[in-house]
């Protein structure tokens, strides 16, 4: 394979249970470099689960994962498992629902707390970086903010930069704006669009339609731990073949 | 009350105090390094150091203090292991209050929202590193509250040593009452001391809790 053709994120029959309860039952999915993938689907479908066995927190039990031609889950054991882990981590930025910023950091040390330690940045260095990270969040004046003062979207621009900060070559971001007021998403939005025209690879599990219709090359609806339908999103969203997909929007957009 | 009594013995009882707050330093000490064993064995990867540090702990917290002491003083030299009373009281007052501090450290610990863990392992780090950068400095203030607890219920259990001869607090005020008969004011005077030293104990976990217990950031 060469690096010119190879998908930044390619899944092939991923599996996963709970005890005896499957949450995830074969999931294929390719997204190429630069590509924004949106998954949609009712909450229990899996969703989540499949953003966290991308990178590994919840280690699939079937199916191989691939990172820009890189096997993520590969059968390692012990050190030599952690060690391919957390390098392989290091290249996917993570966004949650709840921001999970670090609450004994300030916003800048939540940025540079990464670099510094994992991958030998000076600080001096980081914390450049992290200035420049924390101006393009539109939040260069909150670097020395703890968490708590910050507003929720504020905390999730700081959060979507810490990310960043690592350099990752994917974006993985689970309900980014699901935890926020209304009045507070389109900033997040806003950032999320930035990120896209600067042709970043990006994971989205959203429960906005307009926004998954305005960003994504590619709409995937998930239900039930299989994937229902996929396409651009002017199918998907607009003109769904399956009817559980047709039902699905129905009942979004409605609310 | 006899005041010249108490005037006369205080000078010996302050000896006696001092002898409390070695008996108390190197035991804490101690249980602080055991509580630290205990609670990274509780949260290892392996289930014999997880089952180890649990047992541990309910043999530590399910028998009497008192008992333990005497298990190791009294039946250590069956064993070949003969220690002196000062040392047997450090030892088995450390592997005791290592026992309850390191349950205190372990909820600490598992107070922290599972949210730090996943955004810290996301970004790269290994466990060792998440826990160290963190978990811990999340967990502090609550350590230190339970450290603070658990060091006052210690000062007070080092009274059981007089019962193998150590000459404390307890066992100076029970010599000075058994040579006056008068006990009111020989274990009054032990009493006091025990007070002031709790005092400077408490005090000193305030300051500690001011210096590294508040944090400017709580959790959002
Ligand atoms: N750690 C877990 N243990 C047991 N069940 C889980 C766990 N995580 C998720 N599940 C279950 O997996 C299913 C899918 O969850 P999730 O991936 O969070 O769905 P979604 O994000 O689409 O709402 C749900 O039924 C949920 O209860
Ligand atoms: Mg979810």
């Amino acid at each position: 394979m060469t690096t010119q053709t190879q998908p930044m994120v390619l899944l092939k029959g991923i599996r996963k249970h709970f005890g005896s309860h499957e949450v995830l039952k074969g999931i294929d999915l390719t997204v190429e470099r630069g590509k924004i993938v949106s998954i949609i689907g009712p909450s229990g479908s899996g969703k989540s689960t499949l953003l966290r066995s991308i990178n590994m927190l919840e280690p699939p039990n079937a199916g191989e994962i691939w990172l820009n031609g890189e096997l993520v889950n590969q059968p390692l054991t012990g050190r030599a498992y952690e060690t391919h882990i957390n390098a392989v981590r290091q290249k996917m930025g993570k966004v949650f629902q709840q921001f999970n910023l670090f609450p004994h950091l300030t916003a800048l040390q939540n940025l540079t707390i990464g670099p510094i330690k994992l991958k030998g940045v000076s600080p001096a260095e980081a914390k450049v970086q992290a200035m420049e990270l924390l101006a393009k969040v539109g939040l260069a004046d909150k670097a020395d903010a703890y968490p708590a003062r910050l507003s929720g979207g504020q905390k999730q621009r700081v959060a979507i930069a810490r990310a960043l900060a690592m350099r990752p070559q994917v974006m993985l971001f689970d309900e980014a704006t699901s935890a926020l007021d209304p009045e507070l998403v389109d900033e997040v939005n806003l950032v999320m669009k930035q990120l896209a025209a600067e042709q970043m690879t990006m994971l989205i599990v959203t429960h906005e339609m307009n926004f998954a219709a305005e960003v994504s090359d590619w709409v995937l609806f998930m239900e039930d731990g299989l994937v229902v339908e996929q396409g651009p999103p002017e199918q998907v969203l607009k003109n769904p073949v399956m009817a559980r997909t047709q039902s699905f929007l129905r009942k979004h957009l409605a609310s | 009350m006899d005041f010249e009594l108490i005037l006369r013995i205080t000078p010996f009882m302050a000896e006696a105090a001092w002898m409390t707050v070695q008996l108390f330093a190197v035991t804490l000490i101690l249980g602080l390094i055991v509580a630290s064993v205990l609670t990274w064995a509780g949260f290892s990867r392996s289930a014999l150091l997880r089952g180890f540090a649990r047992v541990y702990i309910s043999i530590m917290r399910g028998t009497p203090l008192l008992v333990q002491l005497f298990v190791l003083y009294f039946g250590g030299p069956q064993l070949g292991l003969s220690l002196d009373a000062f040392t047997a009281g450090c030892i088995c007052f450390g592997l005791n209050i290592g026992a309850y501090i390191s349950v205190g450290m372990r909820g600490a610990i598992l107070a922290v929202s599972p949210g730090q863990t996943e955004a810290a392992r996301a970004l790269g780090f290994g466990r060792a590193q998440t826990m160290r950068f963190f978990i811990l400095p999340q967990a502090a203030p609550l350590i230190l509250r339970s450290v603070g607890v658990n060091a006052v219920i210690l000062l007070k259990s080092t009274a059981l040593v007089s019962a193998i001869g150590v000459v404390e607090l307890t066992a100076a005020g029970q010599r000075f009452a058994n040579a006056t008969y008068q006990p009111f004011e020989a274990l009054g005077v032990a009493a006091v001391f025990y007070l002031a030293l709790t005092y400077l104990v408490t005090g000193g976990v305030a300051l500690l809790e001011r210096r590294f217990g508040v944090e400017e950031g709580k959790p959002s």
